[in-house]
């Protein structure tokens, strides 16, 4: 063997073990079962082929902005009342589907100058622009409005993420999904029942503990004749659960007037925890940041003898009097069940959704299935390997081998390819592979067929196994970009399982040009290099 | 060994017969497309929901149609799927019956209508029954008063349980003697808090409306985008009639890949067009194998007529595209039949289409090229000659350099 010939020779080896490596990783044992579990260690499953639940959701982004110009209505008012400036009304014309606009009518064409100074300097996220007979639009710029929307995926997800951590779920994937369509995905393996995890996702949770000013009201119109028709200066409205006394079973909706602004909210949380109240039922404690305990103490301070409520998703969960300072700690209770208990503190814990998310797509793989679709992948794929094998030997002979060595060498690339990118290998992968079978001997049947004809043409062994490389080199570096192309496109317009089918191809077509036109080439020369002249070529 | 030696089959000659057949074969698709079945849209890009359920027994289907009907479900569609042994169907039901805002509503009512009413209000249905609220029974009912370390061990006994159903019983339990393996007091809480209802859910599928829109465009974009990729690598490597009749010839693999689907009524999934991409590359690589042949024969026969050079070229590369197409056929015909239920639509989609996209490379795509220079030569008024190859011979030379 030639000095060049044992070089290509260490390099083969070189990367079939590195590759080995990819696949197997260092296995504990050389047993049957020790070397399953270190395949299972390496390559990672997709949903479809261990079982568990993919949800695709919208972000309801509008939520976000809503929440945002809802708060730039209320500052405007004071500004303008600061600076005496009249108005008809500030409303948002069309809250559905443009929350980022507020329109301001009745403004004295002569305080036009101020209100522009005030949105330039107050709100200088806001733009200003002036309609028919003293009406203005203010709009969020169109860069804020696109950062926000970005923002609430981006908080969505990391909100997700820490609930989905609290439930113990083993390796999720939680991700944006799909370039600019503010849509998250959701994978979580080997969980069987969406139901609760979609329900604990989709809370919004928003705590917030404001002072009770009045209350309670059976009904709205009760609260409004209390104080002579309108609403008292900053102070809101809102429905809450009438806590009867013992015995009591009366369960009817109650509103209470509460102050506009918040004590705390559920930013100022530092923990929360499930427990129960003194009497014995379902509660959850919890704890402030520093900052918020402070502003809690001084708040509950000043306030003794004052009532307070405790607001949950804009509902009233209860309402209690102050009995003296607190500073650190409280607690929630309502009509709660233990695993309710358990869910809430959890979703105050992983703070609030910045806004509502909506289901898009749900799909549950039971582990039955994807048990049956390894087993029967698998079994089609060692079937349509040992039939080309056989195939190729028979009909090849010496050169048969040839190409099943470098069959072998391309699977064995291809599945550690897997195992080193951490690639995930979904049922129309375990086909990709399949296929890469069918369409890596191609290149082989390529090679030999011209091989064939150049030895009928008279050449010899040596020159015929150059001439037959060179002219299908031209050929497979065709066939293969083009596939290659198709294979691009799936990956980038696919989504999950189709995916790791392209990837699969993808690597596959690579994996082949370098056994098909590398490796094979090296076993035929180290073949020719101890062919006696003369002798035919087992082609 | 070896085929087809010396072969010298007059493909040419024969093109009109090969040409009726395809355009049979497409007329019928297009029929089937546009006044038969129409384009059988899977769930994956019509929106609805889907659930794959496995029964204790054969399921009787007019029985299984009654109790969706008595739900309100009357227009779910039933498919019995798999080995009939397996005692499999599948349910779907259009994106109608589940609103964006519900999801999973047709989902659940069509589990309700399955279960029936419950034997005892008390007891949920194991069978369906997630590895939560087989621990939450367990908690509750502690049989193996397991103290401090009692969510640990009950998670475990859970997980074991519903291990037990999927893993080793496919899914659905038939008898609570299955369960014998397990601590006898354990069983004992499973029975008195469960019941075993005669099926499973293995999987369920949800696409909302939205999302089964975009995958459709998004599907579209990518064959089109495809297809228009080879086409420039084509034009890019030989010239652009080559490109021009390599996709016509895909495309009318395509077209009679779908047309085949919509005429078996069966569903085209998100996998099924993986399947149809991949046949468009597969397809394309048989043509590219004869183009190369052609234009190499193009240099080294200036006399011969091209038809004859086409001619040619098919027959010294035929044991090739036997060879090739009859090994990744069989791999993809193994597919077919032992990849199970899941992978059907996808395998069938690989079958039809390896078969006639080897077809189309020979008796469509290379007869679009003599047929092109044919054309050309009569408009010019020439007389027929090969067709000269400037790009591809200029690019040769480049290469040769």
């Amino acid at each position: 063997m030639n000095k060049n010939l044992t070089w290509k020779t260490i390099f083969i080896v070189a990367v079939m073990l590195v590759f080995l490596f990819g696949i197997f990783g260092i296995p504990k044992s050389l047993s049957k079962a020790g070397l399953t579990a270190a395949v299972r260690e390496r390559i990672s499953l997709g949903l479809d082929l261990r079982g568990g639940t993919h949800l695709i959701l919208q972000v309801m982004v509008n939520d976000a902005i809503k929440a945002d110009s809802d708060n730039a209505v209320d500052r405007l008012k004071s500004e303008l009342r600061t600076a005496n400036i009249t108005y008809a009304e500030i409303t948002q014309p069309d809250p559905n589907t443009h929350p980022e606009m507020i329109s301001v009518k009745g403004v004295p064409p002569e305080s036009s100058a101020d209100l522009r100074r005030i949105v330039q300097e107050r709100l200088p996220e806001y733009d200003l622009a002036s309609g028919a007979e003293n009406s203005w639009t203010v709009s969020m710029k169109s860069s804020v409005l696109e950062d926000l929307k970005q923002r609430s995926v981006t908080q969505a997800i990391e909100t997700i993420r820490n609930r989905i951590d609290q439930l113990g779920v083993s390796e999720p994937v939680i991700e944006e999904h799909g370039l600019g369509a503010y849509q998250i995905l959701v994978q979580l393996p080997g969980v069987d029942d969406p139901a609760r995890v979609k329900e604990i996702m989709q809370s919004t949770a928003m705590l917030q503990i404001r002072q009770a000013l009045d209350g309670p009201f059976s009904s709205e119109q009760d609260a409004l004749q209390k104080s002579g028709g309108v609403l008292p200066p900053d102070s809101v409205l809102m429905k809450g659960r009438y806590q009867g006394g013992p015995g009591s079973g009366d369960r009817a909706d109650v509103w209470y007037l509460l102050s506009r602004s918040s004590a705390v909210t559920g930013r100022d949380l530092r923990g929360a925890e499930p427990t129960r109240d003194e009497n014995n039922r379902p509660a959850i404690r919890f704890m402030l940041t520093s900052d918020g305990g402070r502003r809690f103490g001084s708040f509950t301070g000043s306030h003794v003898g004052d009532r307070l409520a405790i607001v949950l998703d804009n509902k009233v969960q209860e309402v209690a009097t102050i009995q003296e300072q607190i500073n650190d700690e409280g607690r929630i209770t309502g009509a709660f069940t233990d695993q309710q208990a358990k869910d809430l503190a959890m979703i105050l814990r992983s703070g609030a959704l910045p806004a509502g998310i909506r289901y898009l797509e749900e799909r549950t793989v039971g582990p039955s299935l994807g048990a049956d679709s390894i087993r029967h992948g698998v079994l089609a794929a060692v079937i349509g390997l040992i039939a080309v094998i056989v195939f190729m030997l028979i009909y090849y002979r010496g050169a048969g081998i040839n190409a099943d060595l470098a069959l072998v060498l391309n699977l064995i690339i291809l599945l550690g390819f897997l195992g080193f990118t951490g690639a995930t290998l979904t049922l129309p992968g375990i086909a990709g592979v399949i296929l890469t079978v069918g369409m890596g001997v191609d290149s082989n049947v390529l090679i030999f067929e011209r091989i064939r004809e150049e030895l009928r043409h008279g050449k010899t062994p040596t020159s015929a196994v150059s001439q037959g490389f060179a002219h299908a080199w031209v050929t497979i570096v065709d066939t293969h970009v083009t596939t290659i192309v198709s294979a691009a496109i799936l990956f980038i317009f696919g989504t999950g399982a189709v995916r790791g089918f392209a990837v699969t191809l993808a690597f596959g077509l690579l994996a082949n040009l370098f056994t098909a036109v590398f490796v094979s080439r090296v076993i035929f020369d180290a073949h020719l290099n101890r062919h006696r002249a003369g002798e035919p070529l087992s082609i | 060994m070896e085929f087809f030696r010396n072969s010298n089959i007059d493909f040419l000659g024969k093109k009109w017969y090969f040409l009726a057949f395809s355009l049979i074969f497409s007329v019928a698709g297009l029929f089937s497309l546009f006044f038969w079945h129409g384009l059988p849209l899977g769930v994956d890009f019509r929106g609805g929901t889907l659930v794959y359920v496995k029964f204790t027994q054969r399921p009787d289907e007019n029985h299984v149609r009654s109790l969706l009907a008595k739900a309100g479900l009357t227009q779910a569609k039933l498919q019995r799927i798999g080995q009939p042994e397996m005692n499999e169907l599948l349910i779907s039901l259009d994106i109608q019956e589940t609103s964006e805002q519900a999801l999973d509503a047709g989902k659940n009512t069509i589990i309700q209508a399955l279960e029936g009413t419950s034997p005892d209000p008390n007891k949920k249905d194991l069978n369906n029954a997630s590895s939560q609220s087989v621990f939450d029974a367990l908690l509750t009912a502690d049989p193996v008063r397991a103290g401090t370390d009692a969510n640990q061990r009950y998670q475990a006994i859970a997980q074991q349980i519903v291990d037990l159903r999927d893993k080793e019983h496919g899914g659905v339990f038939s008898s609570f003697d299955q369960l014998k393996v397990l601590d006898p007091n354990v069983v004992q809480v499973l029975q008195s808090s469960f019941y075993l209802s005669n099926f499973g859910v293995r999987n369920v599928e949800i696409v909302g409306p939205q999302v089964g829109k975009q995958l459709q465009i998004q599907a579209y974009k990518a064959i089109g985008l495809s297809l228009l990729g080879m086409l420039v690598y084509l034009w890019f490597r030989f010239e652009l009639i080559y490109g021009v009749a390599a996709v016509v010839a895909v495309f009318h693999d395509t077209l009679i890949t779908v047309g085949a689907f919509s005429m078996l009524n069966k569903e085209i999934s998100l996998t099924v067009i993986a399947a149809i991409l991949t046949l468009t590359g597969y397809s394309m690589n048989d043509t590219i194998v004869v183009f190369d042949r052609i234009r190499e024969n193009v240099k080294l026969m200036r006399r011969e007529s091209l038809a004859q050079i086409v001619n040619i070229s098919i027959n010294q590369t035929l044991s090739r595209t036997i060879l090739t197409s009859g090994l990744t056929f069989l791999t993809v015909l193994s597919l077919f039949l032992f990849g199970g239920e899941v992978l059907h639509g996808f395998s069938f989609a690989l079958v039809i289409g390896i078969l006639i996209g080897t077809y189309s490379s020979i008796f469509i795509a290379a007869p679009m090229l003599v047929a092109y220079q044919g054309w050309r030569a009569n408009k010019k008024g020439l007389a027929a000659q090969a067709v000269s190859l400037p790009a591809a011979r200029s690019k040769e030379k480049a290469r040769a350099r």
